[in-house]
């Protein structure tokens, strides 16, 4: 079947609540990016292009949680138009660090930040696309990891499921032969827990790992908790680390010492 | 009475930014009446969930503000941090973090002149359309964006929301054999930036001319990028620390970014434009020669050819880069030991859309108890205002689609990134 006859698949980028950062994924592809664009249609994706066309869309790449009452309509709207959808990144498969007003009262945060509280409108809660819609395929990461990323793409056009591996940070240190940062140099290191995709970053930099990619498929987070306190981490140090980039995934929501 | 009709024209989102906006021009009876650049960027209250949190994680998590510059977040964060503390970082540990820095300016500059900006002024709507008829020049842009890119991995740890910036320095200080592998890169880069310099100078530009105070960091002898004091064209010369008593933040109806101007009125930029005005004899030379090639002379007051000084600051940031490298020295330490102390600290850099402030108060634990930070974007939401009710009052003749592109085209002048000024760009033209 030559190029020019074959339907391409389309491709949608949307954006809720984020950083824009799991998107320049897409375009920080730059070895794939061209070769990729022959692969599939570029239909929806504003921060790249300003040509749009209508769905339905084969695969949407979802960016971004819902905190706001319009998002959460937008986000229905994209299930429906979406023959698959897939989250990319922490906001939209875990709420992101936005999800920090979760444990907090989002009026006095407005009030902090803003000096007229009443132009802003906002939900009390940042909560994934999941809770909104079904999702296909969640991509974990703050941010997501490119090669992944190509994977679930490559993996949606051949119609197979996507190779992404369920394990811990901890496989790919010793993949890459890290020397464990905790056991080595006491350094408190989150690894254990956190899903795998980043390819153990931080301790080939000798820094432990902070949880970016969020909880693992099967996490032990009570035992690195205690793991951590016999590295002399104080309580707060050991809520603080559990509640940052995925602070609403639930192992890590319930972790630490004053959160049920 | 005349019959009194209201046209609107819409574009349902403004598309090459990064994040979401609206823009909404009012034109009665041939007149501008009202220009607003409303701002839906959902708000994520960072300066609200950053009290009780550590000084060392202000920096790690405002890079989360924006994932086209969190170098920029980092390193206004770090700085702040490390003032408060009494603590300056200098020697090869600030240049490891200079380089950085200029990797990301390499990558968000190529990022906006090829992809974002260059299809407006060559006719496409992508840079992916681009190269269907110029395939070397986006295969280049691609190249050079890349070249950035590597800087960020291999210093920074990887492209977005690098990991190895921290207060008091870097996690680990790269190999000098690490460096090397970004050499061959950055070389091919500094040419295609210099092919950029060419290509963008030789644009036609709207004939446009702003008349706007500019404002930028400067230090003697070194292109504005990590640190400096706060100029203006206009005579300022503050420490950063003054900030906040010559610049006000204002909460408008239409807009979730909070609109900057100066104490006691009048309107300013950040950005290129103001670097390139106040710091251009700080440029490396080959940037200099690359700018006066092409009749690019400092102050350059048309927004439009912001362009072509993004590209003359992609030549400097790959030389400098390339400067760092061949200068390096593997520090003995990737840290110096940084102990908390209460106060008040202040940070002010480059991002590559321009300055970028940070304030924290901690306590002597370390704890933080108040955040305030100034992007860019906010900065410049007055200019760009300014600059639509300019260019749609010289332009009033044009036909409504040729008027919405060439309104994006100006907000694009900016390479505003709404993401960070807390997104949407609706464009709402409507004639009565």
């Amino acid at each position: 079947m030559s190029v020019a006859t074959r339907r391409r698949p389309k491709l949608a980028v949307w954006k809720f609540a984020s950083c824009d950062g799991c998107q320049l994924s897409l375009l920080d592809c730059e070895d794939e990016l061209l070769a990729l664009a022959g692969e599939v249609e570029i239909a929806y994706f504003p921060e790249a292009s300003s040509a749009t066309v209508r769905g339905p869309y084969d695969l949407s790449l979802v960016e971004g949680s819902i905190t706001t009452a319009d998002d959460r309509e937008r986000i229905l709207r994209v299930r429906s138009s979406s023959r698959r959808l897939v989250t990319i990144g922490a906001c939209a498969t875990a709420g992101g660090i936005q999800a920090l007003r979760n444990f907090a009262d989002v009026e006095d945060f407005v009030r902090l930040v803003y000096a007229r509280p009443d132009y802003i409108s906002t939900l009390a809660t940042s909560t994934p696309i999941s809770a909104h819609v079904p999702v296909d395929f969640e991509l974990h990461g703050c941010p997501i990891d490119k090669r992944q990323l190509l994977e679930v793409i490559s993996a949606h056009l051949i119609g197979r499921r996507p190779t992404i591996a369920t394990t811990s940070v901890c496989t790919e240190c010793k993949r890459r032969g890290t020397v464990c940062v905790m056991v080595a140099h006491g350094t408190p290191c989150l690894g254990p827990v956190t899903h795998a995709g980043c390819g153990a970053i931080c301790p080939s930099y000798d820094r432990g790992c902070y949880g970016c990619f969020g909880p693992m498929e099967t996490p032990n987070v009570v035992a690195l908790t205690r793991q951590l306190r016999a590295l002399d981490a104080t309580e707060t140090a050991i809520d603080r680390v559990f509640h940052t980039f995925n602070a609403a995934a639930p192992p890590f929501a319930g972790a630490g010492s004053d959160r049920a | 009475m005349p019959e009194r009709r209201t046209k609107t024209i819409k574009t349902d989102v403004l598309a090459r930014v990064e994040g979401e906006g609206a823009m909404r021009v009012r034109i009665e009876s041939g007149r501008v009446t009202e220009v607003q650049l409303r701002i839906y960027e959902p708000p994520r209250f960072f300066e609200a969930f950053l009290r009780g949190r550590d000084f060392t994680e202000a920096l790690d998590i405002t890079s989360r503000i924006c994932g086209i510059c969190p170098i920029a977040y980092q390193m206004s964060a770090v700085t702040a941090m490390e003032s408060l503390c009494g603590v300056e970082v200098g020697g090869q540990l600030r240049a490891l973090r200079r380089l950085l820095y200029c990797g990301e300016w390499i990558e968000s500059h190529a990022l906006h002149v090829f992809m974002l900006h260059a299809p407006d002024f060559l006719g496409f709507e992508s840079a992916v359309a681009m190269a269907r008829e110029h395939p070397t020049i986006v295969t280049d842009a691609l190249a050079l964006k890349k070249a950035g890119n590597e800087v960020m991995r291999v210093v920074g740890g990887r492209e977005v929301h690098p990991i190895n910036v921290r207060v008091g320095g870097v996690h680990r200080a790269p190999r000098k054999a690490e460096l090397a592998t970004l050499v061959a890169g950055l070389e091919r880069a500094r040419e295609i930036a210099l092919g950029a310099v060419r290509l963008t100078a030789s644009f036609d530009f709207p004939d446009y001319d702003q008349d706007i105070e500019l404002v930028a960091l400067a230090q003697p002898g070194e292109y504005p990028i990590d640190r400096g004091r706060i100029i203006s064209s206009t005579g300022l010369d503050i420490a950063p620390e003054e900030y906040e008593s010559r610049f006000v933040e204002q909460h408008v109806p239409w807009s979730h970014a909070l609109h900057s101007q100066r104490t006691g009125g009048g309107n300013y930029l950040v950005g290129p434009l103001a670097r390139f005005a106040t710091s251009f004899a700080a440029l490396t030379p080959l940037a200099r020669e690359a700018a006066a090639d092409v009749g690019l002379r400092a102050p350059e007051r048309n927004p439009f050819r912001s362009i072509v000084v993004r590209a003359v600051e992609l030549v400097h940031a790959v030389d400098e880069a390339l400067e760092l490298i061949a200068a390096y020295e593997e520090p003995d330490a990737p840290a110096i030991e940084v102990e908390p102390r209460a106060g008040v600290g202040h940070g002010a850099t480059e991002a590559p859309r321009g300055l970028l402030y940070h304030r924290y108060e901690i306590d002597a634990d370390g704890t933080i108890l108040a955040a305030n930070i100034v992007p860019p974007t906010s900065q410049n939401q007055i200019a760009i205002e300014a600059d639509l009710r300019g260019v749609v009052e010289r332009s009033l003749e044009l036909p409504d689609e040729q008027l919405s592109r060439l309104c994006e085209q100006t907000i694009r002048n900016y390479d505003p990134c709404i993401s960070c000024a807390t997104h949407f760009l609706t464009l709402e033209v409507e004639r009565c």
